[in-house]
Formats: structure tokens, C-alpha cells, sequence
């Protein structure tokens, strides 16, 4: 799954390594209209795509190549391989529809050419391994039976032959000699409607033999000057040299493990942290290197001779070839950096990005602003919806069956999203989501009778995952799951027994939360004051954020700025309760989200937790890992795995976002949560962005110590309570010209409540109460108009009036006896506090006073426990009996008012 | 009335009376609703209005009930659930889930209850799986997926609200309260408390999330309808089936029959004086019925006149009078002492001079007990908490010397020994005397 998108960015390494070759034996052109492999991350299954011209960038210092991708179903989203419906054959290659995927490469990465045969008939037995076939397209929703024309539409038509089952396409990395393509000085003009056209390919794998060999010579155009980081990282360069006996003694081993060839990759990177010696490497091998056959080459072919065992060897051998290659890379700069150009470069795109050097065509020409050239914009996209499709494959492996059905619906108007605005965007997900529900049983069936189908044709696929994944964080994430014994719930013909699982109380581990649904529909509000009450509840979603413009943009410039830049971050928002903070930070996510949608920024992930939804701050951890990957672990566990995931470089890595709600209740006795969420996004792989909210101003240094203080550095954000202006807006554009209230009505409750806290939440609250008066105010609930200044006053006196009062003087004769003689019996004393036994000599005076009977003991003590008990008195324990102390919880003005208004 | 008349029907007094006091019983023991909550009409309304919006609309709502215990806070609830419940719609479409902060002393109680009440797929049987956090994480999510329109309302029914805020981080209300106030499966929580400062208790952020509609039930009632309760209360429903016994029944217990007892109108008058809720008035009633038998088959005022009496008694000089003479003077000379040192405690040391002062005095007329008697003595009286040691530590010091202080007022005691049977004159005239 994550595989599938390595694309983009093995493009870009590529392009500043200049394969060039001098002193070739075999040396491969390629002409627009031809069938090409393009190296990718996986030795064995080079990219296939089909080329469709060839152009220089601006400063002719790269050549570049527009290109039709095809997929291999192992490119495919694993859940979407549900949708072929078939078992597939494990030549075919799909027809790739999709726009997420950058057309035009380097043109140094052309491994060689390939031959197209349209393929009509039915696919061929088995045994002829090396064919590919092309049936389907894909646009990364769904499979659609290849549209004729676009096969026929070569420009630059190769007359079909046969498939040449030649050399297979492991040998392809270092052994395939790359011509350079012809180069156009004409600006690139990205046409969509050439970037679209392309036929469909059965492509034999072969490489240097199959391919047909163009005259076009290409023009060398590489400087060694373009690199000004090639100089600086030559001396690391000698580093790797010297380090390489490690990574020959990693990769002895190899073989005989079974390892994958990630693991290997990882281990390297884990033990020598050589990726940026790498790419020092294949930067300065940029001027042009001689690329040679070695003997390692060999016996790597012939191994793979044998169809069976073809997926899994090649990587061996590649390896061994490095093996043995390395001790010559000692001493000589130029071979090694060759090999290592070869193989290491597939686990590293991510460095090249980190180190900020410049990757890219577009950006190795403009300056390194933000909105530079329009170019430069392009390729921001590109790279932007990458990591989308995985996120969304990701979702939906969790979820297939909804991935699925949001697939279905999606089927029918794939442009749609791209085309809406954010709010309609909004509408949109919850009709989807709405439809989802309702097709819930439906899919359910069908998913099992898909998984009937399903046993079969994933092991191809499987095998694939196994041999060809070569991401850190994907093998983290598989060994993690290996120990939770949840690896197969990636292959998706698992997961219909899971669900089966679910349906099944004995097992509520699975157990889906849900609430019931009702059976009646809820009523739509029905006049225009349950119209007015909807809106105005603090639930309901308003169409825009009034008042916080400029807090937005400054949310949304910081995440915006991280995201695009790929780095990390923190940042501290405070404010009191009800000033819009979570509120304005969702809809900057909302907002950032669209924009990544139309690929105006990278895509990122948005997690949420909130310190007040946890039961204790370690609990954290948790909560973050399971947004993150889906798992279920301990915290101290899941600490470890995110302190991994964190620190450690990952290819495919984007950028999350983190909110973190209430900051203040991680707060734990060494502030080793807050540490970690603090010190995460200073880590250089991390890509973290952290949002923090609290209430307090000075958060950090009252309960921080100066360790985590510091890491949450000084971006800080205070949100003011909302002045009586801005609340009388957010009501006015929550109301939205639902004409229910007055203007002076508004403006009373907006600037009582200014004056009182700034809770937007408790304006609104008001407003609606306000409403209710009004209905209940008339006979008729449809006649009533208005809301006007004497139903807020009544709503008002309700939501801010003390009750004491009241209570005072709806409480008995004697109970107000007895507050009178707690305040004779203070006055008496001089003191604010008194005990029982004092004030009941009072009490019984009063009462002689007044002409009451007295009461016993037994009476008063009860009358005191029922004082105490609404809080009007304070009372000690009451095993204290006759000596519990008593003391007022009001005022004594106020209790002598209510008193003597009782009396009047 | 007529009508009545026609299908009338015998019944054995003792069998109306069997009924009579199960028909009371269950309306003293609050087993049963009233028709109508009385003197709460408006608060009913705005009670009734606002679940009817939570269960029809789909609106989420929070809201408190205050006032003082005994004031009717329970029944009224109970009263606009059963009326919610008949209305149709709703019937089937609301999911209560009753929690008091008395059962459920913490969070992760509380939780495992609300989870149980839902019948959340983690729950078999009687039993919810999970730990604190995950069931936390299932319920917020479980809420978090429901929708306005089509999910069930939940109506979280909160006794003794007050002491939901005394839990960790205050973590229940905030997360019940934040789903009231977001866009997630329609909830009411409805809070009952008799605390006048419970908004004073929730955390400034709960606090914020809370609608602050406040319900207070607080009764102004006046003497006169106070009456008009006792007679409804004590009145049998028209379904009664002796129509005979019925008519007698209620007549007994006319007004004009209270007040021509001036009395009896006292007693009441003292008792409204006291305390107007019903949980008291409900006391004495049942007090006086139970002294209704076959042989005596309609409530009397001299009935009323001594369930008052019982209720009105006060219970540490009825414990005086069952104390032996020897503690009784013990009682006396820590009165004295109290009076000489003005309320500073005392020990036993003290008091055992005090009496033996006392013995020299009047020798003839007690025993003169030994030291371990009198020790044994005091401390049954520190048994029966009629004094309480001051010191927190009771093993560092003997207990002859451990400081003491009398838990009963001069007066309680005076009271004991009129009633005293066969008190010595000399221990009276020594309680009575100034000083020792």
C-alpha cells in the first residue's frame, strides 16, 4: 500500500543523478511513443510507463520525459484490489488514469524500453512470466475496461510484437545502460490532455536487447557546477567509504535470513545512519560516471531464470552483488558510488527532501520561496496528493467495507470532489456518509461473497509485500502488527472474517461503538423560532468563524508553512472557555484539508486529543498511536513506538498535525508526555505539527519545567474574550437572516455577556433560552413573533440571578430563624464563625422573641443539616454533633435583605 | 356521584383498611407518582418542553435541578419521563440512563453503569469488558457517531449532580456535557442536586460547556395549602372500591376538622414552621396511620397529635432517660464543669472529683462506687457519643486524662431529669444548684 506511492519521490532522487553513461557495451535509446521501464524503488519491478516526449527544464541542466504510468496490481491499494472483482495475473499492469502522480521524470531514470503488445485475447497460461498485459485502467478508484483509443492513440507507433520474454527486470538497476533522451530547449507546457493519452501496454520486461535503439544521441548537458552540495559532502563521502564493511557484513547475512530487502535498508539506516552520506554519494556521482557490468551482475540472471523463485531473488543477488562490489568502493569513489546509486537510493527520497536541498527541476531554478513559480506549484501538487491516496488506502484498510462503498459512490462522479467548494465539500461527506449507513447490510453481503472469491488471487500479491517493501515505517508497522497478530488484516481477504467477528456478541472486543438509531426520524424545526433555536446551538456548525480572522490566518499560516516545508512544530493557544480556540483550529484544518485536496499543499494528517477525553495523560500515547496506525497497545508501548516512528527516518512520511485539547491535564509529575509531544517535532524526521490549547496564559511557566517549556518554544497565541461587537456578530451570522430576534435584544445579551465572561457558548445558550420564553410567552406557539427585550431580560435573570436569595425566602420560619441567629450569634462574636451549641442559644432566644414555640435540639440540628445541605450554611462533619462549626455561605447584606423582605 | 351510588359495593372494614394503608403506604414511601406534581407547574413545563425537544428534535440540551432536599426534585423528573413516555414517538426512541453520585462514587463506575444502561456492543450480559480508558474511548466514540437526525437520543439522568463534580478532572461531566454541546448523538443531561453552589463546583471548562438552565424547585408554600396537602395527601382516590368507606374516609379528614381542633392545628403549624417539604410531612402521616386498625377505622387528630409527638421528640434526652444514676451524675458534674471552665473539655480525672466533691457531700443517699466503676461508667457514656474525646489520638494518652467535651445541651439535661423516674432529690438539687 505504501509502496504505491514511492513513485513520485524516487523520481526526484533520480534527477540529480546523472546516469549518464560513457563506455557502455550496451547502450539503450529511447524514442518518444515507446514502452519503458523507469527505475523505481523495487529492483524487480521497474515502473512501466510509456513515453510520451521529451523536453529540457529551463536551465537545460536536466532532462526530462512525459510519461504515461501504468500500475502493477502490487502498486494497486490493497483494498482496492477488491474492485478488479477477478483474480488478477500477476503480469498485468493497469492503464493509470489517476492525476496524483507526477508525468514527467528525469529522464536519467529511464531504465530502458519495452515493447507493446496490445493484448486482446485471454491472458496467456502462467508460464510465460515476463508479459505484461494491460486490460483495465485505473484512476485510483476504480478498474474501468480500457478505452480502445487511448491504445491506438500513439503518436509514435511501435508495430506490436510479440512479448520478448528476455532478461528479467531485476537485473534492469545496475546493469541497464540509459541513453539520454533528446532534448527539447522549449519550456515544458504540462498538457493535460497529452499527459492523459497514452496506450496500453503489454510490456515484455525486457531492457537493453528488447529495446528498440534510438540513433538520437543525447546532448550532455550536465555541469558539475549544479551541485554546489556535491563539494560540501564529498568529504562525507570517504565517511560511507569507510563505513561500508558494516553495511557488507549486514548484507552478508541477508541471504541466509530470508531478511527483505527493507529490513536490510532499515538496518543500515538504524546502525550506520548513512542516508545522507548516500546522497552525498549520488549527488557528487552526478558528473557523469561509467556505470559497469560487473561480475556480480551474472549470477544475479541466472537466478532469476527460474519463474518461481524469480520475486523473491533478485534483491538477494543484488545484494550480494553489492556485497561483493564493496571493497572495491573503497578505494574507488566512482564504482561505489555507481552501486550505491544502484541500490541504497530506494530507502532515502526522504533525505534529500530534509536536507533541503534542492530536488527538484522546478525548485533547483527558483528561489526558495513559497509561491514561487507556477512550476514549482506543480510539483508541490504532485507531491501533495501522493500521500493522500495512501492516507485514504490506509482509511480504508481499516475500514474496508465503508473504503469500499465510499468507492462505489465516488464511481460516479470521480471529479466531483475536486470541483466543490469547502463547504459543499462538507454536504457532500455527509450525504456519502448518509448513503454509507444505509448500504451498511447491503455491503456486508457483498463483501463476503467477494472474499469467497479473494483466497487465491492475493498470494502473488502477498509475496510481493514480503519481498519488495522497502520503507522503515512500513516493516515497523508490520512487525508491530506481526505481535499484535494482526498482520493479515492487510490482506483484505481476512478482514470479512473479522467483521464476521463483530456481528458476534461473545467477542466484544470487536465491538463497534454505536448508538442505537431511532425509529421515527427527528423533527426539522417547524417555525421560525425552532429554526432560530437550531442555529443557535453551540452544536451546530456555522458557516464561517466570525471575529477570529486574524487568529485563523495566523493558525493557518503557521500549519500551512509546516506542512509545505515538511517540518515540524509547536504552538501554544490560550484563551478562556468559549473563545472559539478548538472551534478556529478546526476550521483551519478544515481549510488546510481542502487545500491539500486541491493539491495546493501537501497532504497531512489530522489528529485530535484532548486531555479532558483521557483517564490518565499517559493515555495519550495511546490515543495517538491508535489515530495514527490503528493499533491497540499499552502506553508505555505505544510511548515507545511513536518515540520510534518519531525519531526515525521514513520514506513515505507526511505530515501530522497534532491537537492536543486541555493541555493542561497531561501534565504529570516528570512531564515526560509533555516532553515527548513537545520534543517530537524538534526531531528531524518527525514532520509534526503540534496544536496546543489551554486555558491559562502563562501555562508553560507555571507548570512546565524549563525542559519541556523550552521545547514548546514561543509560538503563542492568546485568544481574547469576545467583545460585545464581535458576539453580537456571531449570533447575527449564526441567525444568518432568520429574522428572530431584535436588534436591542441582541445587543442586551451580547453585552451582558461581554461584560460577564466573553463565553460565546453562554451567549448562545441565552439567545436560545430567550427563544423558548418567547414561545412559551404566547397561547399559540406559531403566533409568536419576536424575541424582544423583555424575553432576554427573563432569560438573563434566569441564567445570571443568584438563587440564594430565592431560596432564602422560600425556606421555613424556622430555618430563617436560624440564619438570623447565626448572624446575631457573628455579630455577637465578632467572628465569622460559630459553633452549633452558640447559635442554637440564640436561635432558642430568637424564637422566644418572635413568640414561636422552642425547638429541641434534635429539631435544630436538622434544621442546620438542611441549611447545610443547599449550601446557605457551611457545616463541619456532622459527627461533630452539637460542636460542628457553622458558618455563612452568602452575605450576611444578603440574608438580612431577603429576611426583611420576607418580613415586609 | 350518583353513578357511584348504583354499582356500591361492600367491603369488611378490616379489608378497606388493609387497603386503605396500602394505597397510603405507597404514596407515603414515594412508590408511587402523584397525579400531578403540585406547586410545580411551571418548572414541569420547562422540564417537559425541553426532553420533548431532546427526543423529538434532537436537540441536545443540559439543564439542573436545584432545590432543597425533600422538595420534590426526584418526582418531578419521574413525573415528565412518564409523560415523555406515553407520548408515542418518543416511546421507543429515547435511551434514559440513570446514575447517582452516590452509586456511582468514580468515573470508571459511573462509565461501566452508562455503558451497561446502553447496552454498548461490549456489554454481555451483565458484564462490560474493558479497562477504564477503553471504555471511555467506546462510549465518547460510540457518541461521537451518532448523528442529530437519525441516532437515539440519550438522557443522562444525574442524582446527587454535586457529587459527579467531586470525580478526577471532573473527566464525565466534561465529556457528557461536551457532547451536549457538539455535533454528535443527540443527549440531554439532566443534573438533580439540593446544592444551591453546584455551578461554583464544575471546573471553569465543564462550566463553560454546561447551558446553565437551572431548574429550582422551591417551594412557597403558605400554612393555608400546606393544610389543603395534608388532607390530599391523607385522601383516597376515587377508585377506592367501598364507596361507603370512601365517603367516611374523606370526611374524616375535612379541614373543618382541623381546625376546630385548635391543637391539632398547632401541632401542624409547628411542623410547617419547621420544615414545609414533603419527605417531613410524609413522616408524620405515616406516623398517624399507622395507629389506624379495624377497631379504630378513620384517622383521628389525636392520631396526628402523637405521631407528632414521636416526631417531634428529641432523641438525646429520650437517651437520657435510660441511663443508670451513677452515669447520670457523671452527666451532671461535667454540666458543672462546663459551667465553671466555660466550655473548656475536661477529663475524667476532673469529673470523677467532681462526683466524689459531691459523694462527701451527700453520701447518704448514693453509693459510694469504686474508681474502675465509674471509669466503666464514663465510658458507655463515651459509647453513646453523649461526650466525645477531643484529642484525635486516643492511645498516646490514658484515658483518664484524655480531654473530653460534653455533646449535650443544659437544657437537654434539665429536660432528662424532670422525667428522670425516681431521681433522687439530692441529684436533682445538686444538678439544679449553681456550683457543685
Amino acid at each position: 500500500m505504501v509502496r504505491y506511492f514511492t513513485r513520485l519521490r524516487m523520481r526526484r532522487i533520480y534527477k540529480w543523478v546523472s546516469t549518464y553513461v560513457e563506455g557502455q557495451e550496451a547502450v539503450t535509446t529511447v524514442t518518444p511513443g515507446q514502452y519503458i521501464l523507469i527505475e523505481g524503488n523495487d529492483d524487480e519491478y521497474p515502473f512501466v510507463a510509456k513515453l510520451l516526449k521529451f523536453f529540457g527544464d529551463e536551465s537545460h541542466k536536466q532532462k526530462k520525459a512525459l510519461v504515461q504510468w501504468f500500475l502493477r496490481l502490487s502498486e494497486v491499494p490493497q483494498n482496492k484490489k477488491l474492485l478488479l472483482g477477478r483474480s488478477p495475473h500477476p503480469q498485468e499492469i493497469f492503464y493509470y488514469l489517476g492525476r496524483a502522480c507526477d508525468n514527467e521524470i528525469n529522464a536519467e531514470s529511464i531504465l530502458g524500453t519495452v515493447q507493446h503488445v496490445p493484448e486482446d485475447t485471454p491472458f496467456p497460461e502462467p508460464g510465460t512470466k515476463d508479459t505484461l498485459y494491460v486490460k483495465l485502467s485505473w484512476d485510483t478508484k476504480a478498474f474501468n475496461v480500457l478505452d480502445p483509443v487511448l491504445m491506438q492513440d500513439t503518436p509514435a507507433s511501435t508495430p506490436p510484437k510479440p512479448a520478448l520474454p528476455l532478461f528479467p527486470p531485476c537485473a534492469s538497476p545496475t546493469a541497464t545502460p540509459v541513453s539520454r533522451g533528446p532534448v527539447r530547449r522549449a519550456l515544458p507546457t504540462p498538457d493535460p490532455t497529452v499527459m492523459r493519452r497514452a496506450g496500453s501496454v503489454s510490456d515484455t520486461r525486457a531492457t537493453m536487447s528488447a529495446g528498440k535503439r534510438s540513433t538520437l544521441e543525447a546532448e550532455s548537458i550536465h555541469s558539475a557546477s549544479k551541485l554546489s552540495a556535491s563539494k560540501i559532502l564529498s568529504a562525507k563521502r570517504r565517511g560511507s567509504a569507510a563505513d561500508t564493511p558494516g553495511v557488507r557484513k549486514k548484507l552478508q547475512l541477508s541471504p541466509g535470513k530470508k531478511m527483505t530487502r527493507a529490513d536490510v535498508l532499515c538496518e543500515l539506516l538504524d546502525e550506520e545512519m548513512e542516508s545522507e552520506k548516500v546522497i552525498s554519494l549520488k549527488l557528487s556521482s552526478s558528473v557523469s560516471h561509467s556505470l559497469q557490468h560487473g561480475c556480480s551482475l551474472s549470477p544475479m540472471r541466472s537466478g532469476c531464470k527460474t519463474p518461481n523463485g524469480q520475486r523473491r531473488f533478485p534483491w538477494k543477488l543484488s545484494s550480494i552483488s553489492l556485497d561483493r562490489l564493496s571493497p572495491t568502493a573503497l578505494g574507488e569513489q566512482d564504482l561505489s558510488s555507481d552501486l550505491l546509486l544502484a541500490v541504497i537510493p530506494l530507502a532515502l527520497e526522504d533525505e534529500v527532501f530534509e536536507a533541503g536541498l534542492p530536488t527538484d527541476a522546478g525548485s533547483a531554478n527558483t528561489p526558495k520561496k513559497r509561491q514561487a513559480t507556477p512550476r514549482r506549484n506543480y510539483v508541490r501538487e504532485q507531491k501533495a496528493t501522493t500521500p493522500s491516496r495512501r492516507k485514504e488506502s490506509a482509511m480504508a484498510i481499516r475500514k474496508p467495507a465503508l473504503g469500499v462503498l465510499a468507492e462505489e459512490d465516488s464511481e460516479d462522479s470521480p471529479m466531483q470532489p475536486i470541483a466543490l467548494t469547502p463547504r459543499s465539500k462538507r454536504k457532500s461527506a455527509q450525504l456519502v456518509s448518509l448513503r454509507i449507513r444505509k448500504q451498511l447490510n447491503l455491503l456486508d453481503n457483498t463483501q463476503k461473497l467477494i472474499s469467497d472469491g479473494d483466497d487465491d488471487c492475493f498470494v502473488p500479491s502477498k509475496k510481493d509485500l514480503q519481498s519488495s517493501s522497502d520503507s522503515e515505517e512500513e516493516t515497523m508497522v508490520r512487525k508491530t502488527r506481526g505481535r499484535n497478530g494482526k498482520a493479515s488484516a492487510r490482506t483484505p481477504c481476512k478482514t470479512p472474517s473479522k467483521k464476521v467477528c463483530m456481528v458476534t456478541p461473545s467477542t466484544p472486543r470487536h465491538a463497534t461503538p454505536s448508538i442505537p438509531s431511532r425509529t421515527v426520524p427527528a423533527r426539522q424545526p417547524g417555525n421560525i423560532l425552532e429554526e432560530a433555536r437550531a442555529r443557535l446551538h453551540v452544536s451546530s456548525v456555522p458557516e464561517s468563524l466570525p471575529c477570529r480572522e486574524q487568529e485563523f490566518q495566523d493558525i493557518y499560516n503557521f500549519v500551512e508553512s509546516k506542512v509545505m516545508d515538511g517540518t515540524g512544530g509547536c504552538m501554544y493557544i490560550s484563551g478562556v472557555p468559549g473563545t472559539g480556540k478548538t472551534a478556529t483550529i478546526h476550521e483551519v484544518i478544515r481549510c488546510l484539508q481542502h487545500a491539500s485536496d486541491m493539491d495546493e499543499i501537501p497532504t497531512f494528517r489530522f489528529i485530535e486529543i484532548n486531555g479532558m477525553k483521557m483517564t490518565d495523560p499517559h493515555q495519550a500515547y495511546v490515543q495517538i498511536l491508535q489515530k495514527l496506525t490503528d493499533q491497540k497497545v499499552t502506553a508505555d508501548h505505544a510511548a515507545a513506538l511513536l518515540e520510534k516512528r518519531f525519531s526515525n527516518p521514513a520514506p513515505k512520511k507526511e505530515t501530522t498535525v497534532l491537537l492536543v485539547d486541555e493541555l493542561d491535564l497531561l501534565w504529570t509529575r516528570k512531564q515526560n508526555v509533555m516532553y515527548n509531544l513537545f520534543d517530537w517535532p524538534t526531531r528531524r524526521h518527525a514532520r509534526l505539527v503540534v496544536l496546543t490549547i489551554a486555558n491559562t496564559m502563562d501555562l508553560p511557566e507555571r507548570i512546565m519545567i524549563n525542559r519541556v517549556a523550552s521545547r514548546l518554544g514561543l509560538t503563542r497565541m492568546s485568544f481574547q474574550p469576545y467583545s460585545f461587537k464581535q458576539l453580537q456578530q456571531i449570533i447575527t451570522s449564526r441567525l444568518n437572516k432568520v429574522k428572530a430576534f431584535e436588534e436591542d435584544a441582541l445587543q442586551l445579551v451580547s453585552r451582558k455577556v461581554a461584560a460577564l465572561s466573553g463565553d460565546a457558548r453562554r451567549c448562545l445558550d441565552i439567545c436560545r433560552r430567550a427563544t423558548e420564553i418567547c414561545e412559551h410567552s404566547t397561547s399559540h406557539p406559531s403566533s409568536a413573533g419576536l424575541v424582544r427585550m423583555n424575553h432576554v431580560m427573563e432569560a438573563l435573570d434566569e441564567m445570571f440571578s443568584s438563587s440564594y436569595i430565592t431560596a432564602i425566602r422560600c425556606a421555613s420560619l424556622q430555618e430563617q430563624l436560624f440564619l438570623r441567629a447565626v448572624i446575631a450569634e457573628f455579630r455577637r462574636l465578632g467572628l465569622e464563625e460559630a459553633t452549633f451549641q452558640q447559635v442554637f442559644v440564640q436561635h432558642r432566644a430568637l424564637s422566644r422573641v418572635e413568640g414561636l414555640q422552642p425547638i429541641s435540639v434534635s429539631e435544630g440540628l436538622a434544621v442546620c443539616q438542611r441549611l447545610g445541605a443547599c449550601r446557605l450554611l457551611l457545616l463541619e462533619a456532622s459527627r461533630l454533633d452539637m460542636l460542628q462549626r457553622v458558618r455563612l455561605n452568602v452575605s450576611q447584606d444578603d440574608v438580612l435583605y431577603a429576611l426583611k423582605a420576607v418580613r415586609d | 356521584m350518583s353513578k357511584r351510588k348504583v354499582k356500591e359495593t361492600h367491603m369488611p372494614v378490616g379489608e378497606c383498611i388493609s387497603q386503605v394503608q396500602m394505597i397510603l403506604r405507597e404514596r407515603f414511601c414515594h412508590q408511587r407518582l402523584p397525579e400531578k406534581p403540585v406547586g410545580m407547574e411551571s418548572q414541569h413545563k420547562h422540564l417537559l418542553e425541553l426532553l420533548r425537544r431532546t427526543a423529538v428534535h434532537g436537540e441536545s440540551n443540559s439543564v439542573l435541578i436545584v432545590g432543597p432536599r425533600g422538595s420534590g426534585k426526584t418526582m418531578l423528573l419521574n413525573c415528565v419521563l412518564r409523560e415523555l413516555l406515553e407520548v408515542k414517538d418518543v416511546n421507543k426512541n429515547v435511551l434514559p440512563v440513570h446514575l447517582n453520585g452516590l452509586l456511582q462514587t468514580d468515573d470508571r463506575i459511573a462509565l461501566k453503569e452508562i455503558t451497561r444502561q446502553l447496552n454498548l456492543e461490549n456489554v454481555v450480559g451483565d458484564k462490560v469488558f474493558g479497562s477504564f480508558a477503553e471504555n471511555l474511548a467506546f462510549l465518547l466514540e460510540a457518541l461521537k457517531k451518532g448523528d442529530r437526525s437519525s441516532s437515539r437520543p440519550v438522557l443522562f439522568i444525574l442524582d446527587e449532580f454535586d457529587l459527579f463534580a467531586h470525580h478526577k478532572n471532573q473527566t464525565l461531566l466534561y465529556n457528557l456535557l461536551d457532547v451536549s454541546q457538539s455535533a454528535q448523538a443527540p443527549v440531554a443531561v439532566i443534573g438533580l442536586t439540593c446544592r444551591l453552589d453546584v455551578l461554583e463546583l464544575l471546573e471553569k471548562r465543564v462550566k463553560s460547556r454546561f447551558s446553565h438552565r437551572q431548574i429550582h424547585l422551591l417551594s412557597s408554600l403558605s400554612f393555608i395549602q400546606y393544610l389543603d396537602n395534608v388532607r390530599s395527601q391523607l385522601s383516597l382516590p376515587q377508585d377506592f372500591p367501598d364507596t361507603n368507606f370512601y365517603d367516611e374516609w374523606n370526611d374524616g379528614i375535612k379541614v373543618r376538622h382541623f381546625s376546630s381542633y385548635p391543637q391539632l392545628v398547632d401541632v401542624l403549624q409547628r411542623h410547617y414552621n419547621s420544615s414545609k417539604d414533603f419527605r417531613s410531612l410524609h413522616l408524620l402521616l405515616m406516623l398517624a396511620l399507622s395507629r389506624v386498625s379495624a377497631s379504630k377505622p378513620a384517622i383521628k387528630p389525636t392520631d396526628l397529635l402523637e405521631a407528632s409527638r414521636v416526631c417531634m421528640v428529641d432523641s438525646k434526652a429520650n437517651i437520657l432517660h435510660g441511663l443508670s444514676i451513677l452515669e447520670l451524675c457523671l452527666i451532671i458534674a461535667m454540666k458543672h464543669l462546663n459551667d465553671i471552665y466555660e466550655g473548656e473539655p475536661f477529663n475524667f480525672q476532673m469529673v470523677h472529683n467532681e462526683f466524689k466533691k459531691f459523694l462527701q457531700r451527700k453520701s447518704h443517699s448514693i453509693h459510694n462506687f469504686d474508681k474502675p466503676v465509674v471509669i466503666k461508667a464514663f465510658e458507655h457514656l463515651q459509647q453513646l457519643e453523649l461526650i466525645k474525646s477531643m484529642d484525635s489520638s486516643t492511645a498516646k494518652i490514658q484515658k483518664e486524662y484524655q480531654l473530653m467535651k460534653l455533646l449535650l445541651d443544659h437544657s437537654q439535661i434539665m429536660e432528662a431529669l424532670q422525667k428522670y423516674p425516681q431521681c433522687p432529690t439530692d441529684v436533682k438539687q445538686w444538678a439544679m444548684s449553681a456550683f457543685g
